[in-house]
């Protein structure tokens, strides 16, 4: 893992704003670089303020699902009866995806800082911060981070000395892609299997150990601080489209650009300005084909169409896909389209919980359908089967994991249909297989 | 009332207490919603993605055993759109299901098979690919597993975990490759794993004891109580040509709930014992010689006129296993002739299932020990032995172990039993055949005073009676009136 580029003009640069920067790693570096102020500022608030700052500045998760930050915190309940936990989702398992990983690595008291305060605003003592067990580096990183701030008080029984109890757990996960849904993580947490629950219970009823539990991503928790020091207004302001989706947005983008990486971008950014200003375009003689804009989990978007969206919550929904976890997949016109899309498939039914049917026998079986189309062995009525697999993959299981598989499946279908058929009338080897 | 609720399900109307899953409010408007993770006496998991269904209003199919009723809920389960969500669910358990029914003990019980037949595709999608294979799994003293055929239901993982509190099996491996494992070293070894077999919707956990005995569809059900201890669980007596090749719990909420422990499950083998006592037998000299009942019981009215009424006490040793009617006519024999009875019984150790209140293999490894006691028998073995050694006359109730009948030294004796111990050989006067209780029908009384019927299974060997009716006969011999029994 090397340095992060530097930032492009277009950029709007808040989350990233020290990535590559290695003194702003220490705790004194970042106290300079006015770090611990929020939190600061939030111990000497009540629950509710705080609550209501973050739903004023719109923040939405920046996980994947885009739920109102400020919302699912104002669900906890208002008397703690039983202890409250908060959960930061630093799982990130979505492949394409490596935004968080960014945040830990050059930000650590970023999330730190951002994780008490949410502690603070939803009533818990307790926070866990879940990080995917191949973060190496992220996590000895975090785990620096979270000594220093222990060791200088800013944690511990008596936080910042302001007499709050907040407490910061880490937490690595052993290498599944499912425990980053968040019952799954929980699970995790817990000791147990890391399947998904069935909701309801939401988690702010009966989340972690059966307590109300709110559950984020590191990118939404590390933008709290800078919501607190400058505004829920300032966070409202950044926004180039729907003024529901406000803020910056880190985008991971890889794959077929000139220059792959993180940019930080002010939702409502056109993905084509993206895709050629930001990331250089493709490489050269090459053009787009297709792009996956928010992580595996999403429909594939042709170039035609990329080109025209726009990256917020709804510009993607409009375009016929999903932000998701921003993690921008970009194929030029090298890709072969029927082996990215077994790829995809094949990732599913290794990862699957195996506790929905539906999912468990459906992502192996649609992999199957796959590997032998590109084979050369597949006919043509099993682009019909793989479509109604995927309509009963969809929709009807605890967690979308199945989904996930049947997205990527239907879209590379009905956008790509002629590779698939290519490969069936033998007109095509897979160069790959 | 305010605790209830009322909706439609497949168009009947049904009110059912606030909280039921809409799986067990159709059940109670007469619908069976198909499902296989889902079991009453189990915590829900909602993972088989079978028991779907449409709710109007709502904006996808909902797993009915995890969705709680609601006031005006419009539920329907044969809705296009849900049955071809459970028929897709059906076609995803058998791409890599055996389809081995014709050497699987499960068949015709199976409900796979009874779904798929119900509302599955006649055909296959699946092609040529090769299924997964998992070798079968020897998992305890009783129990198979047969990977292949496994559902993940997870059923049996739930009932070890919760009910058994002895989490030794888990889901294995993740995806398709998924299996059902057990804790490395550990057994499934538990007094109530064999709850297990019964659990398992599909043919992927097997009872060793039943393995291709039977088919399912050949043996015949009589519903009867497991005579293995005073717990009194509510079971199925399995029989095929007139033998019992397996006994399974019959659910009794207040009872057993749907379990028996392995030992009611496993100890039915003594019900087919083969050396039995068929016919009347009575003394002549040293030798026993066989009667037809009505020497018999003339034989026992003349030991009975020379000693009857109470100034010539009777003594009766008593088996806790014999039914209610049997002990209860025993016992006013005995009244009306001024005697005493006893009985005694096995102890073992108590084998609680932790899940359910008030269930356990008990310590008295007997069924009737209360009904024995509410007839007025006593626990004073000992000293009810010492009085038969001077009593006009002893009898001795299937109670063939020994000391029983060699015990009571020269006191003339009836034995009345299901098998011929040697002192009943050498020192009865006359010896009755009497019918096992798979043979006739009867009731015990359990420890919480319980008295539950059980009923023939099996016809009796020769010229045996139920016990009951061959103490109503000596009543009537012996002119115990009516009144006094």
């Amino acid at each position: 893992m090397g340095y992060p580029h530097q930032s492009h003009p277009k950029e709007t640069v808040v989350l990233s704003q020290y990535f590559g920067d290695a003194e702003a790693r220490s705790y004194d570096g970042w106290v300079k670089r006015g770090g611990y102020r929020a939190l600061e500022t939030a111990l000497g608030m009540g629950r509710e303020p705080i609550v209501d700052i973050v739903k004023a500045s719109g923040l939405r998760g920046r996980g994947g699902a885009g739920f109102p930050t400020g919302l699912k915190w104002s669900f906890m309940p208002k008397e703690v009866q039983k202890p409250h936990y908060l959960c930061c989702n630093a799982d990130e398992s979505e492949p394409g995806t490596f935004k968080d990983r960014e945040i830990m690595r050059w930000t650590p008291h970023a999330l730190l800082e951002g994780c008490a305060i949410a502690c603070h605003a939803i009533g818990a003592e307790i926070g866990y911060i879940y990080i995917r067990g191949e973060f190496t580096d992220p996590y000895a990183i975090m785990e620096k981070a979270l000594a220093e701030a222990y060791a200088r008080g800013t944690l511990g029984a008596n936080a910042m000395g302001k007499g709050r109890r907040l407490d910061l757990h880490l937490h690595r996960g052993a290498g599944a892609y499912i425990c980053g849904e968040e019952t799954a993580l929980m699970n995790s947490l817990e000791g147990k299997r890391g399947n998904p629950r069935i909701k309801p219970p939401f988690p702010a009823a009966a989340g972690l150990f059966g307590c109300p539990t709110t559950i984020n991503n590191v990118e939404t928790l590390a933008a709290v601080p800078h919501i607190l020091n400058r505004g829920a207004e300032w966070y409202k302001g950044l926004c180039l489209s729907n003024p529901k989706s406000t803020g910056t947005k880190l985008f991971s983008v890889c794959g077929h650009v000139r220059k792959p990486g993180n940019y930080e971008i002010t939702l409502g950014f056109p993905l084509k300005e993206m895709l050629y200003d930001l990331c250089g375009g493709p490489p050269p003689g090459r053009k787009f084909k297709a792009v996956i804009p928010g992580g595996s989990s999403v429909p594939i978007l042709t170039a035609a169409e990329a080109e025209g969206a726009l990256l917020d919550y709804e510009g993607c929904v409009a375009a016929g896909t999903m932000l998701g976890s921003a993690g921008c997949i970009v194929m030029d016109d090298s890709t072969d389209m029927v082996y990215q899309v077994m790829r995809l498939a094949a990732f599913y039914a290794h990862e699957s919980c195996a506790q929905c049917t539906q999912c468990r026998e459906g992502t192996a079986w649609t992999t199957k359908i796959l590997k032998r189309i590109l084979a050369g062995e597949g006919e043509m009525k099993d682009l019909d089967l793989l479509l109604d697999l995927a309509d009963q993959m969809t929709g009807k299981t605890i967690c979308v994991l199945s989904d996930s598989c049947a997205a990527p499946v239907v879209s590379g279908i009905k956008k790509f249909r002629g590779e698939f058929e290519a490969y069936i009338k033998g007109g095509r080897r897979a160069a790959t297989a | 009332m305010s605790d209830t609720v009322k909706l439609t399900i497949e168009g009947r109307e049904v009110e059912v207490p606030a909280g039921t899953s809409v799986l067990e409010a159709a059940k109670l408007a007469g619908v069976l919603i198909p499902h296989y993770c889902y079991h009453p006496a189990l915590p829900v998991a909602g993972v088989c993605r079978m028991c779907l269904v449409e709710i109007e209003k709502a904006p996808k199919l909902a797993a009915s055993c995890a969705t709680p009723v609601a006031p005006g809920m419009v539920v329907h389960v044969g809705s296009a759109q849900a049955l071809a969500a459970r028929q897709s669910v059906l076609e995803f358990l058998l791409i890599n299901h055996p389809l081995d029914c014709p050497i699987c003990d499960q068949a015709g019980e199976c409900e796979l098979q009874d779904y798929v037949f119900q509302e599955g595709r006649s055909g296959t999608r699946y092609g040529s690919y090769a299924k997964r294979f998992n070798p079968v799994e020897d998992f305890g003293p009783d129990v198979l597993y047969v990977g292949n055929r496994c559902i993940l239901c997870t059923r049996c993982v739930r009932f070890m975990e919760d009910v058994a509190d002895q989490a030794v099996l888990n889901v294995s491996e993740r995806g398709d490759r998924a299996y059902i494992g057990i804790v490395e070293a550990e057994k499934l070894d538990h007094a109530w794993a064999g709850n297990v077999v019964d659990l398992c919707p599909v043919g992927a956990l097997i009872s060793k004891d039943f393995l291709h005995k039977a088919r399912a569809w050949d043996l015949d059900k009589t519903a009867s109580v497991c005579p293995g201890c005073t717990q009194g669980c509510n079971i199925m007596l399995d029989t095929r040509d007139n033998q019992v090749l397996r006994v399974r719990p019959r659910p009794n909420p207040d009872v057993n709930r749907y379990f028996i422990c392995d030992t009611g499950r496993l100890g039915y083998a003594w019900l087919n014992r083969a050396d039995r006592l068929e016919v009347p037998m009575l003394r002549e000299g040293d030798r026993l010689v066989p009667a037809d009942w009505e020497k018999a019981l003339k034989r026992v009215g003349e030991l009975a006129g020379a000693a009857s009424g109470p100034r010539h006490p009777w003594v009766g040793l008593a088996s806790p296993g014999l039914s209610c009617e049997a002990l209860d006519r025993a016992a006013a024999l005995l009244k009306a002739n001024g005697g005493v009875g006893a009985f005694r019984v096995k102890e073992e150790t108590e084998e609680p299932l932790a899940g359910v209140s008030d269930l356990a293999l008990r310590k008295e490894r007997a069924p009737n020990v209360h009904g024995a006691l509410e007839a007025g028998f006593t626990r004073d073995w000992e000293a009810t032995i010492a009085q038969a050694r001077v009593a006009s006359l002893v009898l001795v109730l299937d109670e063939w172990r020994d000391g029983a009948s060699d015990g009571v030294g020269s006191a003339p004796m009836i034995y009345i039993g299901t098998t011929l111990p040697e002192g009943a050989r050498r020192h009865a006067a006359v010896v009755l055949p009497c019918t096992n209780m798979s043979e006739e029908d009867g009731s015990f009384r359990n420890l919480r005073g319980r008295v539950q019927r059980y009923f023939q299974a099996r016809t009796a060997p020769g010229m045996a009676r139920p016990a009951a009716w061959i103490l109503e006969a000596i009543g009537d011999v012996a002119g115990v009136s009516a009144g006094a029994r």
